[in-house]
């Protein structure tokens, strides 16, 4: 662990790229092998299952601090990180042990399955050996969720410059579900001659910012409605047939109308697209293929209320053959054939191009988006390659303006890491008659200082404390802006937003300025009212 | 034991002494007050007449400008009308103290902020028997722990050191008043010490008073990384990531405060490096404070008071919560040890 705990505290002790590359190169150039394999999995999100609960760490922490455990949860809150919490509160260790990040892991599998009295006496006794970071990291391993300030990219770049291969190549290899226990770094880095199932690294596109008018002509792009499903890959090599979400995630199983494609589908073919739940000609709201995301086992009834289509919009290999290097006029105009030639009545289609001969007639057509159930337009540099990534200048989305709503903040929370301590979580409310009526809660949008700003009014106009929770004078107003909305059984205002985020703050106006009920149930109506999202509140 | 009237009430303007007439660390103007020690958030301006250490008073005056002042030494009693005052080393800052207030037998003690641990520099801690303890909670939670200074103060020489060595500056941010001479004090000598004007003015004042601090050079314009090289900056909080630091080119910043104990609050600050050091108690440090003077009633104040004084409630005491100027609490304290300037 010492070693992983040195990485950790360089990368924890700045906040310049440069150094963190320099500190993760040095460590895959040394640590021991398998530790580099963890480690790998780790920063890319492939954790050892959770074989305790946050609960029982809590109590088995607050025990050995000898503490009562509300006194523990009063300092989470400070603290914002559980296994930040534990390692601070605990007493100092008795004995100090030496062990290796992959021992540490393993020690960790094992602890599954044993009864609770085995599994906390096997814990206690790792606090009591291991000091400051290591407990800490210890900790951070036990309860998931893992983040080290080290993006794919950048593990990526280090991983290349500590074993002199290509940057894509390492991302193409790190790619797929391998299992760290059963993968040694040789494997890992050499990867195999066939690809198998891998998926490529996803290309995504970013935010238009500037006007269109400035990216040149209309003729050197493509654009496309910007869906909002789920980005995938869907892919057809010798022995295998294989749908990944962009989360890396293997899902073929949950769209099995999807099977039917591999039997048409040139073998050695890869394609980039869009999962949407769809009904003839038109896409179905998200809502209705969420009821497909969460379950392994479809139902017939699901099948047939939320029929999945794969809406393509890039081919990455051809013959077995990567083309993401070539442009995307080519890449396109393959795609094309390749769907022209299949029989008709599979779930796949080729996401149709949106013509416009300039883009004053493009900005026009974006506006339609909404009515498709789309987000906004894609827009593709056609000479653009199939790039790992995020790289700015030939993919972005231009999506529609949000929706915005003027609420006012009646309950504020802590967050957490980084925001620990400071008052970030806010619900809001609009007006009904007299009253206020609670309708989301937004976390982001505003700059450190506004946080910092607000923290300080939340001391000062506390009415009421609900363990981290303060109800606060009704006074600050928010402009929020979100993406969608529909109607919500769950909540009290019988609305839910999707994606909401503060805007700007208000500080011109005051409680009576807000919006009321009444104006978001317009809203509502007007959009068609399709089902609500579950979770988006 | 008289109980009609306290010794000490909780009031819109601060502490207060019907039997003396007088408030401690008031924060509105008052006739009378008696102040723990210098900082703004204890020693404000527009009192008519103030009391205090003669530690603490030059710095007291070089923040407040004419003021009517009178000193008192550690230890020496005075009446003032039904009651005996004196003030007793709190260990927070040079010339800070606790202020014992008896009546009629009858001993309250107003902490002020402390720590426990000895400095170096500040006049150390002595724990004050008294009846009623009013003491200060800024990190009144069991995270807090802090590691002895020796250990801090080795963490900050090796960050220092690898700094010089990679022929970087290093610029620390630490509160002008207290902890910047803390630290001058207590770090072995690698480099020239160059100081902020906020920094410099207090040093240069507590130097004559004759604390023993090592010579320190002002920042001006011509001072550089060229012309003090391998220096350590020290420089208040609010200068980190400024332009004014970023005159010394290659270098690299930190942050010594309690508050740097945790992570999260380290990030936010987009600081890479901080040292937790406190000149406020940690959680051992109250807890033993709180036990040494014997009281079993207990007010706390400024930080973490809810839980902290419901912790001491399940410790046998009889507890209860001073309230501040901003119905004091955790959301106060968040970017400053107690919001030091």
């Amino acid at each position: 662990m010492k070693a992983f705990a040195a990485l950790f505290a360089a990368l924890d002790g700045t906040t310049k790229t440069g150094a963190k590359t320099a500190a993760l190169t040095a460590y895959f150039r040394a640590a021991p092998e398998q530790d580099r394999v963890w480690t790998i999995a780790i920063l890319s999100g492939r954790r050892p299952k959770r074989a305790v609960t946050s609960t029982e760490l809590r109590i088995w922490a607050a025990e050995a601090a000898g503490i009562p455990l509300w006194l523990f949860e009063e300092s989470y809150n400070v603290v914002g990180d559980l296994a930040e919490t534990i390692a601070l509160v605990l007493p100092p260790p008795s004995t100090t042990r030496d062990v290796t990040l992959t021992d540490t892991i393993k020690a960790i599998i094992a602890l599954t399955g044993l009864p609770a009295p085995a599994r906390q006496a096997r814990v206690l006794a790792t606090w009591d050996a291991l000091a400051g970071d290591e407990r800490f990291l210890f900790n951070k391993l036990l309860t998931g969720g893992f983040r080290m300030g080290v993006s794919q990219g950048l593990m990526t770049k280090a991983l290349a410059a500590a074993t002199g291969l290509e940057e894509t190549t390492i991302a193409h290899r790190l790619m797929g579900n391998w299992d760290p226990a059963r993968t040694d770094f040789a494997d890992l880095i050499a990867g195999d001659d066939g690809m198998g199932a891998k998926p490529y690294p996803f290309a995504l596109a970013s935010p238009l910012e500037a006007e269109a008018a400035t990216l040149g002509p209309v003729s050197d792009w493509i654009a496309e409605w910007k869906w909002d499903g789920i980005r995938g890959q869907l892919i057809h090599r010798a022995g295998a047939f294989a749908v990944w979400s962009r989360g890396e995630e293997l899902i073929t199983d949950r769209f099995p109308e999807f099977a039917a494609v591999a039997d048409f589908l040139p073998m050695g073919t890869v394609l980039d697209g869009e999962i949407l739940a769809w009904r003839g000609d038109a896409p179905l709201p998200f809502a209705a293929l969420q009821t497909r995301i969460g379950r392994k086992v479809v139902s017939k009834k699901a099948l047939a209320e939320a029929p999945a289509r794969f809406v393509a919009y890039d081919l990455l290999e051809v013959d077995g053959t990567d083309l993401r290097d070539r442009p995307l006029s080519e890449r396109r105009a393959r795609l094309e054939e390749i769907i022209a030639a299949m029989p008709a009545g599979l779930e796949l289609a080729a996401s149709p191009r949106v013509a416009g001969f300039d883009w004053a007639d493009l900005a026009r057509q974006r506006e339609t988006a909404r009515d498709l159930l789309a987000e906004g337009l894609m827009l593709k540099r056609l000479s653009s390659p199939y790039f790992t990534g995020r790289r700015r200048g030939d993919w972005w989305k231009w999506k529609l303006d949000p929706y915005t709503v003027d609420a006012v903040m009646i309950y504020a929370q802590a967050g957490h890491g980084r925001r620990a301590n400071l008052f970030t979580d806010f619900t809001f409310a609009v007006r009904d008659g007299n009253d206020l009526v609670p309708f989301t809660k937004a976390y982001s949008g505003l700059s450190d200082a506004e946080f910092a700003e607000i923290t300080t009014w939340v001391g000062k106009h506390t009415l009421e404390r609900f363990g981290p929770v303060r109800r606060v004078a009704p006074e600050l107003v928010f402009e929020l802006a979100f993406e969608g909305i529909q109607a919500s059984p769950r909540h009290k205002s019988g609305i839910a937003l999707r994606f909401p985020r503060m805007l700007r703050w208000r500080r011109d106006k005051s409680v009576a300025d807000v919006d009321t009920l009444a104006e978001l149930r317009r809203l509502l109506a007007a959009s068609g009212g399709p089902p609500p999202h579950p979770g988006d509140i | 034991m008289q109980m009609a009237t306290p010794v000490l009430t909780f009031t819109d303007r601060g502490i207060y002494c019907p039997d003396g007439d007088f408030y401690i660390d008031p924060w509105r103007p008052v006739d009378r007050a008696l102040i723990t020690h210098g900082h703004s958030d204890h020693a404000r301006m527009g009192h008519g007449s103030y009391l205090a250490t003669h530690a603490a008073l030059p710095v007291i005056r070089h923040r407040l400008g004419p003021i009517t002042a009178d000193g008192i030494g550690y230890g020496e009693t005075r009446r003032i009308g039904g009651t005996v005052v004196s003030f007793h080393p709190a260990g927070h800052v040079p010339g800070s103290a606790q202020i014992r207030v008896e009546v009629a037998g009858e001993v309250w003690v107003v902490s002020g902020d402390y720590k426990t641990e000895a400095d170096g520099l500040a006049e150390p801690f002595e724990p004050v028997a008294c009846h009623a303890f009013i003491s200060e909670c800024t990190f009144g939670l069991p995270v807090f722990r802090w590691a002895p200074q020796p250990q801090v103060m080795e963490d900050i020489s090796r960050w220092w050191a690898a700094n010089a060595s990679a022929g970087k500056t290093s610029v620390l941010g630490a509160y002008s008043f207290g902890k910047a001479q803390r630290l001058m004090a207590g770090l072995p000598q690698i480099g020239p010490i160059l100081t902020h004007g906020a920094v410099e003015n207090v040093t240069q004042i507590l130097r004559d008073q004759g604390y023993p601090l090592p010579p320190t050079t002002h920042v001006t314009r011509d001072v550089t990384a060229k012309t003090h090289p391998g220096a350590l900056v020290i420089a208040p909080p609010s200068a980190l990531g400024t332009p004014w630091a970023g005159r010394f080119g290659a270098s690299d910043e930190a942050f010594a405060s309690g508050w740097m104990a945790v992570r999260g609050i380290r990030r936010r600050r987009n600081l890479g490096t901080g040292f937790a050091l406190s000149d406020h108690a940690d959680w051992q440090g109250l807890n033993t404070a709180i036990r040494a003077t014997g009281a079993d009633k207990v007010f706390v104040t400024h930080g973490y008071t809810v839980p902290f004084r419901q912790w001491l409630e399940t410790q046998g005491y009889d507890a209860g919560i001073v309230a501040t100027e901003f119905a004091g609490d955790d959301a106060d304290v968040v970017d400053d040890e107690s919001a030091v300037s």
